[in-house]
C-alpha cells in the first residue's frame, strides 16, 4: 500500500499532520483566505449601497432602461470561463506542468481583458448617454460597486502577467506554487462577486 | 486499515497531494453546474412564466447556490481537517456581510419610512 503520497509508516505520519505545524501551503492559503473575506466586507458595504440606492434615481435613466442583459451574459460567460482556465492552470502548476501552467494562465488573461474590454465600453456607453456616476445616487452607487469589481480584475491581471513572468523566469518552485495558488484563489473570489453584481445589479435591475 | 484510513484524510482539498478533490473533471463538473446555474438566473430574470414578485427571491436563491457551487469546485472548500480554519473564517464572513447587507437596507428603509416628505426645490 506505498503510494507517493505516503512518507514513512501511515502511524507516524498521521502524528505528525495532527501535532506538527501545518504545512507551508495550508498556511499561506489561509492567510490569504482572510485577505479575501476582509476584501469581501468591504465589497459588501457596496453592495449595501446599491441595494440602498438603486431607487433613487434622481429622474434620470434607470436600471431597466440602461442595462443590456445579452452583454451581461456574454461578461457573465467571459469571467466563469476565465476562472475555469485559471482553476486548470493552479493544477498544471501543482503538476509542475510549466507549459500547462503558461497556455491556461494566457488564456485566463485573454478572457479577463475581454471582460475588461467589454465592461469599459459599457461604461463609456453609459457615459455618452448622460448616464455617468454624477447623474444620479443610483448611477453613483452603480458605477462605484461595477468599477471597484473592474479594479480588481485590472489588478488581477497585472498580477497574472507578473506571474507568468515569474514562472517563465524562475520555474515552478514551491514559492511561486504558492503564489500561483493565491493568484488562484483572488481570481475565484472576484468571480464570485460577480455572481452579486450579475444578480442584484443586472437581473433584478431590470425587473 | 489504517493505511486506507489515512489514504483518505489525505484527499482532504487544499493539502499538497489533492489529486482526488482537484482534477479537470472536478472543475469541469464546476464549471458545467456554473453555467447552469448562471443560464437559469437569465431566464428566471427574462421569462413571463413566473408570478413577478417572486422573480427577485428566485434569482437570489439561484446566486446563493452558484456561489456555493464556486466554493466547492473551484476554491476547493471542504469538510476535511485542513479545512476547517477556512470554513470557520467564510463562515465569520458570511455573517459579516450579511450584518452589513441587511442591516444598511434594513436601517435605511426604516430612516426613509419615517422621513417627511421633503419640498422639492
Amino acid at each position: 500500500m506505498k503510494t507517493e503520497t505516503l512518507e514513512g509508516p501511515p502511524i507516524e505520519s498521521a502524528e505528525r499532520r495532527h501535532t506538527g505545524p501545518a504545512p507551508a501551503r495550508i498556511v499561506v492559503g489561509y492567510g490569504f483566505w482572510i485577505f479575501i473575506l476582509s476584501d469581501m466586507v468591504m465589497f459588501s458595504a457596496l453592495f449595501a449601497a446599491y441595494a440602498v440606492l438603486s431607487g433613487n434615481t434622481a429622474g434620470g435613466p434607470t436600471g431597466a432602461e440602461l442595462f443590456n442583459l445579452r452583454n451581461a451574459f456574454i461578461l457573465t460567460i467571459c469571467l466563469l470561463f476565465s476562472s475555469y482556465t485559471c482553476g486548470l492552470g493552479a493544477l498544471s502548476a501543482e503538476r509542475l506542468r510549466q507549459d500547462g501552467f503558461l497556455t491556461f494562465a494566457a488564456l485566463t488573461f485573454v478572457l479577463g481583458a475581454a471582460f475588461l474590454f467589454i465592461e469599459i465600453s459599457e461604461f463609456a456607453g453609459m457615459i455618452d448617454k448622460g448616464a455617468g456616476p454624477s447623474r444620479s445616487a443610483f448611477l453613483s452607487a452603480f458605477f462605484t460597486l461595477v468599477g471597484m469589481h473592474g479594479t480588481h480584475v485590472s489588478l488581477g491581471l497585472i498580477w497574472l502577467a507578473f506571474m507568468m513572468a515569474q514562472v517563465a523566469a524562475k520555474g515552478l518552485g514551491a514559492v511561486v506554487r504558492r503564489r500561483v495558488l493565491c493568484f488562484s484563489l483572488f481570481w475565484h473570489a472576484l468571480d464570485i462577486v460577480w455572481v452579486g453584481v450579475m444578480t442584484l445589479v443586472y437581473l433584478i435591475g431590470v425587473q | 486499515m489504517n493505511g486506507d484510513d489515512h489514504l483518505l484524510e489525505d484527499r482532504t482539498p487544499g493539502v499538497e497531494s489533492h489529486e482526488a478533490m482537484a482534477s479537470v473533471l472536478w472543475y469541469t463538473v464546476g464549471l458545467g453546474l456554473a453555467i447552469v446555474a448562471t443560464i437559469a438566473s437569465f431566464i428566471v430574470a427574462q421569462t413571463s412564466l413566473l408570478w413577478p414578485p417572486g422573480i427577485s427571491v428566485g434569482l437570489i436563491v439561484l446566486a446563493l447556490a452558484q456561489m456555493g457551487i464556486h466554493l466547492v469546485f473551484f476554491l476547493h472548500l471542504g469538510s476535511g481537517p485542513d479545512d476547517t480554519n477556512n470554513i470557520l473564517a467564510l463562515a465569520f464572513g458570511v455573517l459579516i456581510v450579511f450584518l452589513v447587507i441587511a442591516g444598511s437596507i434594513w436601517i435605511v428603509a426604516n430612516l426613509n419610512a419615517n422621513m417627511t416628505t421633503m419640498p422639492i426645490k
